[in-house]
């Protein structure tokens, strides 16, 4: 699987200073990225391709932060939509009612979030696979349906309307277009970053321990509530800022971002990309934003043309693009290191 | 010093372990036999957290560990190797051992360093070395053999440094030759690491060989406890488990 190829290649470098040149190694890959992410606009003016760069760090992110809990922790969550939604509205709610600036909201909403997922998390995460997933989705119904029915404070089956104010800030005003595109690119890269770091942090470890072999690790004195807790409000704050970049973007929340389809989108992108990969979740976003806007264009049975792409992975490959592209490296490392 | 007082634990009306009283002194080795079903791993379950007791203590140093949770035994020192290997299958053997020992530092929940730690290499190198899984170190252990995945849990217990380690049947699932080499490394475990072994094992040649006190339970209750001789002679051991052969070896 993947820490085969994670465990290989870390330790190829030199034993001491191994774990800190990955991590350098991380920073320099991010800063190449978000450096040809933020030129971008200089050698086009495509309007849409910035469009589908913005959506692709709003799903992204929401995503990559699912996959800490599937891929990283084997939690199956079908709600985690829920903080998505969550982080869409806590922020459109808290600019169009308070008009504070645009980084308090952020910070705020992040805060807000993280109390929920500790309610939610200290409820689901004791539970075992198949009721876990299922009771994250049951919250996951209970925001949406708490959406819809408080009508006068959100807006109900209408969202948030009327656009959420943008008050320039420090010199980035959002409601410039290439503004939003970059601080969206930010916010994915550093988002990006901050998860990669975790996953391969000791805490990481403990979570791929947690999957493999859950009574071992308490065994060897893991608290593992403790861990899976910790990781399920760690993705929540992920998933919310995806959310919250997707409010800017469109500038209002809608009750479908709460809705429990979007955790169906985030468990497609996930299987189409590969979970035994970090990256993978996004290769998984880009194709299936891809797809989405390219099917749309030709028919108006798209759901039809995306459900058999995600049958063929599903039943037919078995795995996510990126899961052969590491099994093939590994595969070529092997018979490299045989000769 | 690792003393169980009046253990108990029923299922339903079964009384899988019957008012079990024992001693372990510090670096002793003791295998624990007995017939199917006589309550050896149930014994082991209930002196590592896995179950609770319904009764009776087990004191390590004085301290009463009976119904705490597994991650408290462990860090008060009772470590554990199961009779079905119990490895991380995605991990490698070397991120296994690196990881466990963060496990014990408890810097298994830092988020803001990159894993492994570095004071966490040379516990981890010690004993992959005792193990010998040096030169396994990046496999993945679901590769591993049998034997190694049996030594690999071996050493997971083992990492953690414990004052007490408890192997479910390290011989479990082994040919003949594998099953003395294995024994022949836990004899060596025990003497070199100077830690209080208790051991189950069905082999009645190898009980009878290494280990220098046997326990044998029978329908969760201790039937007997002596050096090899004395179990051997022992009328109601013969009776209820050895049968007449080893009796006769004996005589």
């Amino acid at each position: 699987m993947t820490e085969l190829e994670a465990g290989r290649a870390q330790t190829l470098v030199p034993q001491r200073g191994g774990a800190a040149l990955q991590r350098y190694r991380d920073v320099l890959i991010a800063l190449i990225a978000f450096a040809v992410l933020a030129s971008l606009p200089l050698f086009t003016g495509s309007k849409a391709l910035l469009d589908f760069v913005i959506r692709c760090s709003a799903y992204g992110l929401f995503a990559t932060s699912l996959n800490l809990l599937v891929g990283y922790t084997g939690l199956t969550s079908f709600g985690h939509g829920m903080f998505f939604g969550l982080g869409a509205y806590s922020f459109g709610l808290i600019m169009q009612k308070l008009g504070v600036p645009i980084p308090i909201a952020f910070v705020a909403t992040l805060a807000i979030t993280a109390i929920v997922a500790a309610i939610i998390g200290a409820i689901c995460v004791r539970l075992k696979e198949i009721y876990f997933a299922f009771v994250t989705l049951a919250f996951q119904m209970l925001i949406h349906s708490t959406i819809l029915s408080w009508a006068s404070f959100t807006g109900g089956d209408q969202g948030l309307r009327g656009g959420i104010p943008r008050p320039a800030f420090l010199g980035i005003n959002l409601a410039n277009h290439v503004h939003l595109y970059i601080a969206s690119c930010a916010l994915l890269i550093l988002g990006l970053l901050a998860m990669r770091q975790i996953a391969q942090s000791p805490f990481g470890y403990t979570l791929r321990m947690i999957r493999d072999n859950a009574a071992r690790a308490s065994f060897l004195g893991i608290d593992v509530w403790r861990a899976k807790l910790t990781v399920f409000v760690l993705a929540a704050l992920f998933a919310a800022m995806g959310g919250m970049v997707m409010a800017l973007f469109v500038s209002g929340a809608y009750p479908e971002f709460a809705y429990w389809t979007i955790s169906g989108e985030a468990i497609f992108i996930n299987m189409l990309g590969g979970v035994s990969t970090f990256l993978g979740p996004m290769v998984g976003t880009v194709l299936l934003l891809l797809l989405n806007d390219t099917v749309t264009r030709f028919t108006e049975y798209h759901g039809i043309v995306l459900g058999v792409v995600i049958l063929f992975f599903a039943l037919g490959l078995r795995k996510g693009l990126l899961d052969f592209v590491a099994e093939w490296y590994a595969h070529r490392r092997e018979t490299g290191e045989g000769r | 010093m690792l003393e169980i007082r009046n253990l108990a634990k029923s299922f339903g009306g079964v009384k899988a372990t019957n008012d079990v009283s024992l001693d372990f002194p510090d670096g002793s080795l003791t295998a624990v036999i007995g017939p199917n079903g006589a309550g050896k791993s149930t014994f082991f379950n209930l002196i590592t957290g896995a179950l609770r007791p319904d009764s009776g203590k087990v004191l390590l140093d004085g301290v009463d560990l009976a119904g705490r949770s597994p991650p408290e035994i462990v860090r008060h020192g009772i470590g554990r190797a199961f009779q079905v290997a119990s490895i991380f299958k995605s991990l490698t053997v070397q991120e296994t051992m690196l990881a466990a020992v963060s496990a014990d530092q408890r810097t298994s929940a830092v988020l803001h360093k990159r894993f492994p730690l570095p004071e966490t290499r040379d516990r981890a190198e010690h004993v992959m070395e005792l193990l010998g899984l040096v030169s396994k170190r990046h496999r993945t252990a679901a590769t591993l053999s049998h034997g190694d995945q049996k030594l690999l849990d071996i050493a997971l217990a083992l990492v953690l440094e414990p004052k007490v380690l408890l192997l479910d049947e390290p011989t479990a699932g082994m040919g003949p030759e594998e099953r003395w080499r294995m024994i022949d490394k836990v004899r060596e475990l025990w003497e070199s690491q100077k830690i209080t072994v208790v051991f189950i094992e069905h082999d009645m040649d190898i009980v009878f060989k290494i280990a220098p006190k046997i326990v044998v339970l029978c329908y969760g209750r201790i039937l007997a406890t002596g050096t090899p001789d004395e179990i051997r002679n022992n009328s109601a051991v013969v009776d209820a488990y050895l049968g007449t052969e080893h009796a006769g070896a004996a005589a």
